[in-house]
């Protein structure tokens, strides 16, 4: 197969992805409103936590900002995931294995949409949280930076999607991983900066937690500046989790797809 | 076995067997030979092994033993030129109802590799073939049962395949659907030479379509032949009569089975299989009338392959479907008067 029979393949496919995922509301939208509504919530109830001694910054909403990027990226790996199963479940992933259709190309096709649903998300949490009177202190290059690192986030946790969804084959048991994410996000240091979780098991816990890396590396952007530190290891291991969610996803697909 | 060479054009297999884990054999030891540009009916019940048959043949599911060419290659070693080779619409019709019928099509010509100028044209000409011109521009989600396999007939073309697999195409179709369907399928095998695997659990199907039948059940194949020699080995045609008067049907069966063996009826009717063939009716007119029975109606019924099936299993083609109702039967029946 010639290098642009290649580029028309995973075109094609993301082209169905992004169709896809525009033409389906219930994707986009709670993947937009949830993680808003709780950033409205817990910066409002969680205010007087600024108050703390050692706490990094006076708004409590521009801590928060962080966290609505992983639970997009949550919301993610369910959408990418639900979308491959239900290929599975109707027997259209078996029309495509009777084309001359690559593995790679299959999977940048679907994390297309991936790519899309995270620019869209990252944007308006965003645009949202700085007109809500959140800082940004590294001004547009770093906002930027705060959208380039949601994508790549949303797009690592997406292969993770694929993963389920062909060890399963089931939109259910895909959906079913959501809450397990979530634990991950909640035994982060989503609400306290590290240094303050006083509680010590749940600070180790945080401490080994690689969301709570994540999520250092989005507030670096937003009230402490350029940490190349930080942001190294947020894209560290947003990489590290795309390499290991495209082997195991690799790995999946050649069961699956038992052709000859 | 012969080389692609011999039969570069149709399917092969040998010994063919599928094994599931802590299953039954699917398919369990079958022969067949297809020639080139020949519609093949592959008839049998739900579970017989028909579709499993259909997924080693097209490669999505390798053979447990045996051997398979198609279109001249091995499917287990020569996999991708099979399928460049083969067209294939499968048990359902695999499609995105969030996409268009023109999106679908422009996905799988992009996919099979078809040029950016050649794309367009051939979409074009496909959604025309099968009446979907129209309806191109509207989500597949909105589309009917019939509209969905015509579609799915079209993008198993796009690449013009020389070999196509149309796994239970039918299935739910009103007779309309089906007929326009039937009349692609041989206008491929006829103008176009396309050798055509179909396989169905509806007796007309087969009859209609194909000019050779296998029939196969609890994967392996019982029968096999055209439909008149398979017909013609069972032989025997079955009459059928409804009395005038309800009272007389008891005496109207005696009568019949004096012509031969009992044959399945409606309530209200009596039949038996002709011992001597269609060459008696006129013995079992002149019968009835000696009685003095009065016949609403007679009805001769040539063999069907359902009977084929009976004869072949023990079991009507029906019965044994457990999960949908198989159609009417395939045989030709022929009124031939009242008296």
């Amino acid at each position: 197969m010639s290098g642009g029979h290649l580029r028309t393949q995973v075109g094609q496919l993301a082209r169905r992805s992004v169709l896809r995922t525009l033409r389906q509301p219930a994707q986009i939208v709670p993947a937009l409103v949830f993680p808003l509504f709780l950033l409205a919530v817990n910066s409002n109830g969680l205010a007087q936590a600024t108050n703390l001694p050692g706490f990094p910054t006076s708004s409590y909403l521009t801590f928060a900002l962080a966290v609505p990027f992983m639970q997009g990226a949550l919301f993610s790996v369910m959408n990418t995931g639900t979308d491959l199963a239900r290929d599975i479940e109707t027997g259209f992933l078996n029309r495509l294995a009777l084309t001359p259709l690559r593995g790679a190309a299959l999977f940048s096709g679907l994390l297309a949409g991936s790519v899309v649903l995270g620019f869209v998300q990252a944007a308006t949490y965003l645009t949202v949280g700085l007109i809500a009177g959140a800082e940004l202190v590294t001004g547009v290059p770093g906002a930027l930076t705060i959208v380039a690192l949601a994508v790549s986030i949303t797009v690592a946790f997406g292969t993770i999607g694929l993963f389920a969804a062909l060890r399963t084959g089931s939109g259910e048991a895909v959906q079913g991983l959501f809450p397990m994410f979530f634990v991950f996000l909640f035994i982060s240091a989503m609400a306290l900066p590290l240094d303050l979780i006083q509680t010590d098991w749940f600070r180790k816990v945080a401490t080994v937690n690689p969301v709570t890396y994540l999520l250092e590396a989005f507030r670096s952007l937003l009230f402490e500046g350029w940490e190349l530190d930080k942001l190294a290891l947020g894209f560290g291991i947003a990489g590290m989790v795309l390499l290991v969610g495209m082997l195991a996803a690799s790995r999946a697909l050649k069961t699956r797809l038992v052709r000859t | 076995m012969a080389s692609g060479e011999q039969n570069g054009r149709g399917i092969e297999a040998e010994a063919l067997v599928r094994e599931f884990k802590n299953g039954p054999r699917a398919v369990d030891g079958i022969d067949l030979r297809v020639e080139e540009g020949e519609i093949y009916g592959f008839l049998g019940p739900n579970g017989a092994g028909k579709s499993t048959t259909v997924l080693m043949l097209t490669t999505l599911l390798p053979p447990t033993e045996g051997t398979a060419r198609v279109a001249g290659f091995d499917v287990v070693r020569e996999g991708p030129r099979v399928r460049a080779s083969i067209g294939a619409a499968l048990q359902e019709a695999a499609l995105d109802p969030l996409l268009s019928g023109s999106e679908h099509m422009r996905l799988q010509t992009a996919l099979h590799g078809l040029d950016k100028a050649e794309r367009k044209a051939r979409s074009a000409e496909l959604l025309e073939r099968v009446g979907l011109s129209q309806a191109a521009e509207r989500k597949v989600g909105g589309y009917s049962g019939g509209m969905r396999r015509r579609l799915d007939l079209a993008l198993a073309l796009v690449h013009r395949p020389r070999i196509l697999f149309l796994d239970e195409p039918t299935t739910g179709l009103d007779i309309q659907s089906r007929t326009a369907l039937w009349e692609e399928v041989s206008r491929l095998a006829s103008e176009e030479g396309v050798t055509v695997f179909l396989t169905t659990q509806y007796l007309e199907e087969a009859d209609a379509l194909a000019g050779r039948v296998g029939i196969i059940d609890h994967g392996h194949i019982v029968a096999e032949g055209t439909p008149a020699e398979l017909k013609a080995e069972i032989g025997r045609p079955t009459v059928e009569a409804v009395p005038r008067e309800r009272a007389d049907r008891e005496r109207l069966a005696a009568v019949l089975e004096r012509f031969g063996a009992a044959a399945g009826a409606p309530p209200e009717a009596a039949a038996a299989r002709l011992e001597s063939g269609e060459a008696e009716l006129a013995e079992v007119v002149r019968a009835l009338d000696a009685e003095g029975i009065a016949i609403e109606r007679l009805q001769l019924h040539a063999p069907s392959l359902d009977d084929v099936f009976l004869a072949k299993t023990g079991r009507s083609l029906e019965g044994a479907s457990e999960d949908e109702p198989a159609e009417a039967e395939g045989g030709t029946s022929e009124t031939v008067g009242a008296s």
